[in-house]
């Protein structure tokens, strides 16, 4: 595998504001990456980078191991879907896609057999005269595709592919992301706010807040293993506690709480962690029962049912703790019809040891 | 009379001015339509009938009005030497247009890209002088041409010049004069419509390997296309028929449509004559409006 993009110590400055904030990332050949965040968070800013639309105030871009900082768009090997796909208003369907090779000075006949199998590959074909107006959201979103890929990217960069999109549509079009992704062979960059779009889509996923770069994995490492409680709260749903280090053995911690029992929870092997912590629960590892377990597990704490929520295939439970936090239980349909649960019923929430994480809480606040 | 198309410059410009308030409820819209038609009846279209009546009436004795009806005061708009006056008339408000409309793209882009403050700025800059009199402003123009006015003892005193150059009185001032007067007619327009391209379409343009010119070809100037119709057709009509810019700096000699006009009235009080004149300069503006609706320009870009 080699790198197709690399950023290094990038800083980029809006105004006042550190848009990207000393990030350094390395993205391989043929990577489905995505870039994760809250608007605000800097990853407009990677992708303007990396297409050429801005320039670092400090720290390297390299495309295919060559430091690119001063090459304008038009000589990078790199296209861009924008937001809100930014197809040209006033030329039709075949216009907007042959864009880019007729500024190129292909030849007509190249343009015309290229437009027309990439109008197939992304199933267009038979709308080529139509105006961008004239097309739902989903046609105009293929256009944008296809007037991207036409042009043979090393890397093609798509800024919230999906969000104008409703949520069939999206699903849809998420498969079909997968699809051409695999057919051009291309690296896709692709930055969302949409947790779940970057875990379905991605090989990797870097997570960015306020210009940092958070964490970068798979979608797996960052669900199971998030380095800080803001990553934990950005991907996926998740219960939190705040307490103090007893102290630890290992990877495994007493965590103190001012009101609640203690609790037991395992920190990763990298960090010592120290004083103040977040401990973090998965819903879906929350055991939630009238009484009390048989099985031992190593938490235990009393709460009473809150809100009872059904999904069709699962039910979320909310509880209110002791310390009037609330926390959410998911729980296969099944299994919650087996003993359903009341609101303003007494529960213990249950979970074993190794289900809940340290996290250090000096990132808490988000 | 006016063509479809020519209806459609007119809505596209409609359309840009008011597309984000569109609703209103029945009862003040059909108020509003009773009292513009008022309005327009009373101070447009019963003074324009008048002028038509004088337009078909001799000239009296003594510059009065006699009511015997005629068709000779057509007649002598098409004499050669009023020819002469219209060609020039078109030719300095085209000229005007087209440089108008290059001064202004630059100026105007810059407004619609700015920040909100830069732009609120910028717009006032460009509609300050509007609060002075235009009569005032040209004349100011006067003291710059004149053979000792500011450009001219500017340039000799650079060394540039020897002898003081003839400015004022020539096409060329009245040219300046109406380009100044006109140019914000063109901006404002254009500012609206720019305003209304996306930046990212830009980037888009350069991401597929535009040049700047290339971008500007085929993004920028085809989406500005209303701004520059609107724009167009407010500074061409009114420079066709501007009359105290070329009376001040274009002299006695070198006489516009508007100017002629004015002299036919007051000077040589023949009401009848300039009264045809003025239905020749209207029958040429809608004559050109309909042609330019003809055209793919005149076309409703969306």
């Amino acid at each position: 595998m080699h790198e197709s993009v690399g950023l290094d110590k990038v800083i980029k400055t809006h105004g006042s504001v550190r848009a990207v904030d000393h990030v350094s990332l390395s993205i391989q050949n043929g990577e489905f990456f995505s870039i994760l965040g809250p608007s605000g968070s800097g990853k407009t800013t990677i992708l303007r980078l990396i297409a050429g639309l801005d320039r670092p105030d400090q720290g390297d871009i390299l495309i295919q191991q060559r430091v690119v900082n001063s090459d304008p768009p038009h000589e990078r090997p790199v296209n861009m879907v924008f937001q809100h796909y930014a197809l040209f208003p006033h030329l039709s369907v075949y216009e907007n896609v042959a864009f880019g090779l007729k500024m190129k000075g292909e030849h007509q006949a190249n343009i015309q057999k290229s437009v027309r199998h990439m109008l197939a590959l992304v199933r267009l074909e038979g709308k080529e005269t139509r105006l961008p107006g004239q097309l739902s959201g989903g046609e105009q979103q293929r256009v944008a595709l296809a007037r991207a890929l036409i042009n043979r990217p090393v890397v093609l960069l798509l800024d919230e592919p999906l969000a104008a999109l409703d949520q069939q549509l999206r699903q849809e079009m998420q498969g079909e992301l997968k699809r051409l992704q695999r057919e051009v062979k291309a690296t896709f960059i692709c930055v969302t706010h949409q947790q779940d779009e970057a875990m379905m889509l991605s090989d990797r996923i870097a997570v960015m807040d306020r210009g940092k770069l958070l964490q970068v994995g798979t979608p797996q490492e960052i669900y199971d293993h998030p380095a800080s409680s803001t990553v934990a709260r950005f991907i996926g749903l998740s219960n939190v506690l705040s307490g103090t280090i007893a102290r630890c053995e290992g990877t495994l911690c007493r965590v103190e709480h001012d009101v609640l029992p203690p609790v037991m929870a395992t920190c990763s092997p990298r960090d010592s962690p120290q004083g103040g912590v977040t401990v973090m629960v998965r819903p879906e590892r929350v055991h939630v029962s009238p009484d009390m377990s048989a099985n031992g597990y190593d938490n235990r704490l009393q709460a009473i049912v809150h809100q009872v929520l059904f999904t069709g295939n699962e039910v979320v439970y909310h509880v209110r703790l002791r310390d009037e936090a609330i926390w959410m239980a998911r729980v296969p349909i099944a299994e919650a019809q087996a003993s359903p649960l009341v609101v303003g019923q007494p529960v213990y929430v249950q979970w074993w040891a190794h289900e809940g994480l340290v996290l250090p809480a000096h990132t808490a606040p988000c | 009379m006016v063509g479809t198309r020519g209806i459609g410059v007119a809505r596209s410009y409609c359309t840009m001015l008011t597309s984000r308030s569109e609703s209103s409820s029945a009862l003040p819209v059909k108020l509003s339509l009773v009292s513009a038609s008022l309005f327009m009846g009373l101070f447009f279209f019963l003074p324009l009938v008048l002028v038509f009546g004088v337009s078909l009436a001799s000239r009296g004795m003594y510059g009065g009005i006699s009511w015997i009806a005629t068709l000779e005061n057509y007649q002598r708009v098409f004499d050669p030497l009023v020819g002469v006056i219209f060609f020039r008339s078109l030719l300095l408000a085209g000229m005007t247009t087209v440089i108008c409309a290059v001064v202004g793209f630059p100026l105007a882009y810059c407004l619609a890209r700015a920040s909100r403050q830069w732009q609120l700025i910028l717009l006032t800059l460009v509609m300050i002088p509007f609060w002075t009199n235009f009569l005032v402003r040209t004349y100011a123009w006067v003291l710059i041409f004149r053979a000792d006015g500011i450009l001219n003892s500017l340039l000799i005193r650079l060394g540039l010049l020897d002898e003081p150059l003839s400015l004022l009185f020539t096409d060329v001032s009245v040219f300046v004069g109406l380009v100044y007067g006109y140019l914000p007619f063109m901006v404002l327009p254009l500012v609206a419509a720019i305003e209304r391209i996306s930046p990212l379409l830009e980037d888009a343009a350069f991401d597929l390997y535009a040049s700047m010119g290339a971008m500007f070809r085929h993004v920028l100037l085809p989406l500005s296309k209303p701004g520059f119709l609107a724009g167009g057709v407010l500074v061409f009509i009114p420079s066709l028929g501007a009359f105290i810019t070329p009376y001040l700096l274009g002299g006695g000699q070198n006489m516009m449509l508007g100017t002629f006009i004015q002299q036919e009235f007051l000077v040589a009080r023949d009401w009848p004559f300039g009264s045809a004149l003025s239905f020749g300069l209207m029958g040429t503006v809608l004559l050109l409006w309909f042609l330019l609706g003809r055209t793919s320009l005149g076309k409703d870009p969306s």
